[in-house]
């Protein structure tokens, strides 16, 4: 029988990685790291998993440490959050170049400076392009089943890519909600049992890793890397499919949920915890005859130009909402995918951005509101007050 | 659905308040939802701790702005914050003093309890006499207060989520019950 408990989103993960049971987990035992790798802890102190449970000196040691156990054949996990996955950048690339299937949950906080410890995307949208595969949360439920999703994913023998999953900080990662953890038997089957393709023990099949590569392949390399970066996309799919069915949920696991835009004219395009209270301001003007739709993108990297175009295409305005900067770029990353997306598609709606949230700033509903507000008279009007805008900023 | 707001600081249990109380009112078969927001993670700075009580899943994940009740586990940060800000009229507000509530300067129009919970922790040596940790014995009194929640779940949601002298906290939030139940029947 499924559990109902009363979980926080680094609680559910834990429970995710209990399920998981990796061979190998290594972290960094203080801040920024967080309360998930404590719940986690316990279970190893309990006995209730048979994972090693490794602490090293920093982040970089722990991904270094996910990664050299990974290449030995054992399934290994890490988690980090914030300036944690900032020192972890060199070995994320090395991981995805390795193409070991880690799998890392991510507490989405900001980065330093100023010091700040409360939610938003700048520290994995920082790392977007590690060759990690990317795939956000709205609540505490999804960043479980996430989690136990995205073993299958990276292991996938066409796609061996590391994933990480991410969850809002504090709104998802502290915050307490009803989560429904799996039965674990059926948890279990589902993830399945780790059978390493090639790993550095099997002295029958030498491998080599952490080879040089100058100009002669490195390019190649990459460009290999980013074909099976690619496959997964059919994968993700498939893992959903598969997944909605054996637990019987009646949750979205494709690229992104499309909510309420089979008619929709107006739209939010949004990530993470957001997502929730975007879904009530929807509600709120189609019980006012307003035809507002929303589409909560699950999956960042890969990215899905062509589905979330084709979902677009029809709205006569959409708002890109972005935790995060892209200094320089066209508005936040979220945005500049999006716009780019509707490069070449006819009609494609008029589009704005909203950068908001950054460091934990709150978004309330009349802040969504007047996203809607401002689309519907930037179509009266033929354009936009401010094509990249911010929400909630002090003027 | 039900909201609060709890005001504390760093080191009193606020945040953990706002669990348990979580934790106990799902095991009565509710919806809850908890979270704080955190200044700088460090003893005394104020923290906010939101939780949301609903007979249906809760979508909504903003901050709460118009709690129908408020808990003050510090006294002192009535003084330097409209705490009553949003607060619905008719709202409780439970504060942790040793004071009546006509000495804490709070506007009438809200029904204002007040529970010695720093004297129930110290007697069950909760923290430390000048910092005692008053988090499970107000939610001992915001039980009897308010009605939202049954002792007996209280008890039950310390016993399950806190790790160090469990029995203690849950003999605090009992006796901060009790002393309500004297309290409020004078």
């Amino acid at each position: 029988m499924p559990q109902i408990l009363a979980l926080t989103g680094n609680e559910a993960v834990a429970y995710a990685m209990k399920q998981i049971n990796p061979d190998v987990v290594a972290a960094y035992p203080i801040t920024p790291q967080t309360s998930m790798m404590q719940k986690f802890a316990d279970f190893v102190a309990g006995g209730e998993v048979d994972s090693e449970m490794v602490l090293v000196e920093s982040e970089h040691s722990a991904m270094s440490a996910t990664l050299g156990a990974q290449a030995a054949g054992a399934r290994s996990m890490t988690a980090t959050s914030a300036c944690g996955l900032a020192l972890m950048f060199e070995i994320l690339y090395i991981a995805s170049s390795y193409r070991l299937p880690i799998v890392m949950p991510v507490v989405n906080r900001a980065l330093s400076g100023p010091i700040n410890i409360q939610g938003d995307h700048s520290d994995t949208m920082g790392v977007r392009d590690a060759g990690w595969i990317h795939i956000f949360s709205e609540n505490a439920q999804e960043a479980y089943e996430n989690t136990l999703q995205a073993i299958r994913i990276a292991e996938h023998p066409e796609v061996l890519t590391p994933v990480m999953v991410t969850l809002d900080g504090f709104i998802i990662s502290h915050g307490v909600e009803t989560v429904t953890i799996f039965d674990d038997d059926k948890a279990k089957k589902f993830v399945g049992e780790y059978k390493p393709r090639y790993t550095l023990l099997d002295t029958k099949k030498p491998l080599t890793l952490g080879a040089l590569n100058f100009s002669d392949f490195y390019f190649e390399h990459k460009a290999t890397q980013l074909e099976a970066f690619n496959k997964s996309a059919g994968v993700i799919l498939d893992v959903g499919r598969e997944f909605k069915k054996t637990f019987n949920s009646t949750e979205c696991y494709e690229f992104f949920e499309a909510y309420k835009m089979d008619d929709a004219e107006f739209a939010v395009v949004v990530l993470g915890s957001t997502a929730g209270s975007v879904r009530m301001v929807v509600d709120d003007l189609r019980s006012r005859g307003v035809a507002a739709g929303m589409i909560k993108l699950r999956v960042f990297r890969p990215f899905p130009h062509e589905e979330l175009a084709k979902a677009l295409k029809g709205l006569k305005a959409c708002a890109v909402m972005d935790r995060s900067i892209a200094y320089g770029g066209d508005g936040g990353p979220v945005h500049i995918e999006v716009r780019s997306a509707l490069y070449g598609i006819h009609p494609a709606p008029m589009m704005c951005n909203y950068i908001y949230g950054l460091g934990g700033k709150p978004i309330e509903p009349e802040h969504i509101l007047s996203v809607f507000d401002d689309l519907k008279e930037a179509v009266v009007k033929k354009s936009f007050k401010r094509r990249v805008g911010y929400l909630n900023l002090k003027e | 659905m039900i909201e609060l707001r709890f005001h504390s600081r760093g080191g009193q249990g606020g945040v953990i308040a706002g669990k348990l109380l979580a934790v106990a009112i799902f095991k009565e078969g509710k919806f809850v939802q908890t979270f704080p927001t955190f200044g700088v993670e460090r003893r005394g700075a104020p923290v906010m701790t939101f939780v949301r009580i609903s007979d249906r899943p809760i979508r909504l994940r903003t901050q709460v702005y118009s709690p129908d009740h408020l808990v003050i586990l510090d006294p002192s940060l009535i003084q330097f914050y409209d705490v009553t800000l949003g607060l619905k009229d008719g709202g409780t507000i439970l504060v942790n003093t040793d004071k009546d509530p006509s000495e804490l300067n709070l506007p009438d129009r809200y029904r204002i309890v007040c529970v010695n919970a720093a004297h129930i922790a110290i007697q069950h040596k909760l923290g430390s006499i000048t910092q005692p940790i008053v988090n499970t014995a107000v939610l001992g009194a915001l039980a009897r207060v308010t009605g939202l929640v049954k002792i007996e779940s209280v008890v039950a949601a310390v016993k399950e989520e806190v790790p160090f002298k469990t029995e203690a906290n849950a003999a605090a939030a009992v006796d901060a019950y009790n002393s309500m139940r004297e309290l409020v029947l004078a």
